[in-house]
């Protein structure tokens, strides 16, 4: 190793040490408040920005590997610093740095044991992160995928006082462990039957397409449960309103992405092949996830679970996006599966940055009126505005609306689909456009969800008199805020700096790169004449056209603007609850996709003096497949639980049959 | 004395041991139980004998003179002590009737006989016709844990069945290393001792032996 310019791979396994370090000093600091909030947290939001450095050192630069001293006798740790690494460090950093800074104000109010446990499982839920991503041997990998996974659970079940708490946290961990034995299965199945787990030897290894089929199926399945792909995103929405916000945040944004990136790792590096019918199949659930997410997104009354759901929805976007990809690399269109893995990719650091933020926003809301259920809010933009500023920069992005950075790849990924008739498979050229309009309508109602969420909170009338009292975010969480909001304008201004970036990736994974046709201010993904787009040229317009307008307006109305309340509509007399309320905002949605959800009503007597409503739709696919699940490991351990008869002569008939059977039929 | 018919003595013993065996697979008295469980230790204690001296091996001296002492002398009064404190002189009741046991316990016999065969050919002792025995005695003992229901018979079917691990040892490799046999016989003398603490605590709770009670402290 050289010291002068150590490679970036030993920088990020250092800093995975630190944060390691960080998370082991913690307990011992349990008393010590002030060290925990003024030097571990912010040293903890230091090294994720440095992993991010590290990350971005692997992305431009030279791939680095290197072999640990750790680990089991002949199999020792080994870890490799790519592109494809390097980039997703980079999002993890970025993301984490600000939810980072924002936890450092959020968690002032914990107790002193609660600060330290979430100090303990935060940091090394990062460092399980980082080492996820630059695992370069299936025993790292699993090793860091459950350092990962179990440091989550913990921070999930921070509140574990609350039984629904420890209810979600239980769900998680057990989808978490399904998936995490299909993923060691499927490196059984990469290895091909050598017995060398390491990356290096996969990429070499020569499989049959069927197992190779069944390595991407088993991937697809433990990558799923991971990502919160239908059918196995139940854990997402009840984990997140469970967890505190900065756990949210860096679990959608972040942990959510690393299921992404095993994808493209297994599918596009360690895979000696792709097949168009994994893509198919990639592109049909992540469509089903991302419609059947945002639905629900739109009927939640919860900010926390909607969000959740919207995550759901990003997740198959992704998923599509990567279906998509295999289906061009497996047709040998390079360019359109650059495109494609283009718009996945920068999707993916996209939602890392707008999802933190808003989950970070929710947060600060949900600290300073103590409500998550949206039929409580309303008007917080009064009491509120910084949250409420910053928390608009997320929800216009995550909306899809230019100039911000969610337009940019949902853009992208509608460019590939347009492009499809050049496929030379007739019958998948026909479901294209099919997915293409899914994709839309999901982006639509997505922008709808944010409406509702952002409309129901922050504007109009305070529901509850209390919330006029709430505090704005403190200064720490403004500045955790500000940063995540600046990402999403950064990355929404300069996407063809940002695809510069991606060009490596897309060149390890696929073996092309994104050809930009325009110029640096111009994103043209195939020719000038198709299509094309400029962010800051958008920007300039609008910003240009607004200005006119309101010198103008300013000009000719002046002295004739009349003030009224919010939402007022004529009505001399109304109370705040008049308003539109969430479940009447997601009324619509709720009657056109009834068929994906069983709703239960309670509506009250006509006659009752004190009515009371309450409505839940609840996901059919819990009652179709989990209950059934549930009932039948129930009715199996209660067939066991049969064995148990309290009587000893029964215990040692056992024991005698199983000698006699094993002296009679094991010669 | 020729080599057979020392053979011929061994033989014999062991056919007294499987005798024993069924002895006690029909024995519905507690102080009769014990009488027969040291017996079937003299008798392995001669076969034992016998075969060390026809044969050399001067350690299996050293098992013959363990086996007297613990399964002859020391655990025969240990439970006769025991069933005086415990005031359990009673009748012990079998689960099934005695001539159905009996019929399963030839089975067992037939069973073990034809298990044995082609292990014993691969044995190179002298004494490897025996194996069949051993193994049968281990069953009947097995056998008998599973008919009695009270808590003292069942040690002592437990302890019966070491007797034929212990025939089958000498019978096929001329007993194990000195050292087995010994830390085995410590185990052994423990397990007694400990079970019989838990005598006292079972009926202390139940205010009586009979095992049936446990069938209160199952999950459901």
């Amino acid at each position: 190793m050289n010291l002068s310019s150590p490679h970036p791979v030993n920088v990020a396994w250092g800093i995975a040490l630190f944060l390691v370090a960080i998370a082991a000093l913690s307990p011992f600091l349990r008393l010590r408040r002030r060290v925990l909030l003024r030097a571990l947290m912010p040293a903890g939001a230091l090294a994720a920005l440095a992993l991010a450095g590290a990350g971005f050192a692997g992305l431009t630069g030279e791939t680095s590997a290197l072999a640990l001293p750790l680990g089991l006798p002949d199999l020792p740790f080994r870890l490799r610093l790519d592109a494809l690494s390097g980039f997703f460090l980079v999002l993890l950093g970025g993301a984490a740095f600000g939810v980072g800074v924002f936890a450092n104000g959020y968690m002032r109010n914990l107790d002193d044991t609660t600060l330290a446990l979430y100090c303990l499982w935060y940091h090394l839920f990062l460092a399980g992160m980082a080492l996820v991503l630059l695992a370069n041997d299936a025993y790292a990998f699993m090793v860091a995928w459950e350092m990962m996974a179990l440091s989550s659970y913990f921070l999930v079940t921070t509140n574990h006082v609350i039984p629904g708490v420890r209810r979600a946290g239980f769900l998680y961990l057990l989808i978490a462990h399904v998936g995490a034995v299909a993923l060691l299965l499927c490196f059984g199945v990469l290895q091909g039957g050598h017995g060398a787990y390491t990356f290096d030897y996969m990429r070499g290894a020569e499989l049959t397409p069927f197992w190779a089929s069944v390595a991407f199926l088993l991937a697809l399945f433990g990558f799923g449960a991971k990502a919160g792909l239908v059918p196995l995103h139940v854990w997402l929405p009840e984990a997140h309103p469970a967890a505190p916000s900065p756990v949210s945040a860096v679990m959608s944004g972040i942990m959510l992405k690393t299921a992404i990136y095993g994808l493209l790792r297994v599918s596009f590096d360690l895979l000696n092949m792709q097949l168009a019918w994994w893509g198919v199949l990639a592109l049909g659930l992540g469509l089903v996830t991302a419609l059947y997410g945002v639905v629900f997104a739109a009927v939640q009354s919860d900010m926390k679970r909607l969000l959740a759901w919207s995550s759901i929805e990003n997740i198959g976007i992704l998923v599509a996006g990567f279906g998509l990809t295999l289906i061009f690399h497996a047709d040998g269109k390079g360019a359109l599966a650059a495109i494609a893995l283009t718009a996945t990719l920068y999707h993916a650091i996209n939602h890392a940055f707008f999802k933190g933020l808003l989950f970070v926003g929710t947060g600060a809301v949900l600290h300073a009126t103590g409500q998550r259920n949206l039929g409580r809010l309303g008007g917080v933009m009064r009491s509120m505005p910084w949250v409420a500023w910053l928390t608009l920069v997320g929800v216009l992005a995550i909306a899809g609306l230019p100039p911000l950075n969610g337009f940019v790849s949902e853009w992208l990924l509608l460019q590939a689909f347009l492009m499809t008739p050049a496929l030379s498979q007739s019958f998948v050229n026909m479901l294209i456009p099919v997915a293409a309009g899914t994709i839309a309508l999901a982006g639509a109602l997505a922008a709808y969800v944010m409406v509702k969420f952002y409309g129901v909170i922050f504007l109009g009338q305070h529901r509850d008199p209390k919330l006029a009292q709430a505090h704005d975010a403190s200064g720490a969480e403004r500045l955790g805020m500000l940063w995540l909001a600046a990402g999403c304008v950064a990355l929404g201004l300069m996407p063809v700096q940002v695809i510069e970036l991606l060009a490596p990736v897309t060149e390890l994974l696929i073996g092309q790169s994104l050809p930009n046709a325009g110029s640096w201010l111009y994103l043209a993904p195939v020719n000038a004449d198709r299509a094309s787009y400029s962010p800051l040229v958008f920007l300039l317009v609008v910003t240009a056209v607004t200005l006119l307008a309101f010198v103008l307006v300013r000009r000719l109305y002046h002295g004739r603007v009349r003030h009224a309340d919010p939402w007022d509509c004529g009505f001399p007399e109304q109370t705040p609850r008049m308003q539109d309320t969430a479940e009447g905002f997601g009324q619509p949605i709720r009657q056109i996709f009834v068929s994906f959800m069983r709703v239960e009503r309670d509506t009250p007597d006509p006659f009752d003096r004190h009515p009371h409503y309450s409505g839940a739709s609840l996901d059919k696919l819990w009652f179709g497949i989990y209950e059934p699940i549930a009932r039948l490991a129930g009715w199996l351990s209660d067939q066991a639980g049969r064995l148990q008869h309290g009587r000893i002569h029964w215990y040692l008939i056992y024991s005698f049959v199983t000698l006699i059977f094993l002296l009679a039929f094991a010669r | 004395m020729s080599q057979s018919l020392y053979l011929q003595v061994v033989n014999l013993l062991s056919a007294l041991l499987l005798l024993i065996a069924f002895a006690m697979l029909s024995q519905r008295r507690v102080v009769g139980l014990i009488t027969l469980f040291a017996w079937q230790g003299l008798a392995l204690a001669l076969s034992t004998t016998i075969v060390a001296y026809s044969t050399g091996q001067h350690h299996l001296y050293y098992s013959a003179a363990l086996t007297v002492g613990l399964k002859v002398i020391a655990m025969p009064w240990f439970f006769f002590r025991l069933i005086r404190q415990l005031d359990a002189h009673r009748e012990v009741e079998t689960l099934f009737n005695v001539p159905t046991t009996m019929l399963v316990g030839i089975v067992l016999v037939v069973f073990a006989f034809n298990l044995a065969q082609p292990i014993s050919q691969m044995s190179g002792t002298v004494t490897r016709s025996i194996l069949g025995i051993a193994m049968a005695s281990v069953l009947l003992s097995f056998l008998m844990m599973i008919t009695r229901t009270k808590a003292i018979p069942q040690v002592i079917g437990f302890l019966a069945m070491e007797n034929g691990l212990f025939l089958a040892a000498t019978s096929a490799t001329y007993g194990m290393p000195l050292v087995v046999e010994l830390g085995v016989a410590l185990d052994v003398l423990v397990g007694v001792l400990i079970l019989g603490i838990f005598f006292f605590h079972i009926r202390e709770t139940f205010d009586s032996l009979d095992l049936k009670h446990m069938e209160s402290l199952k999950e459901r």
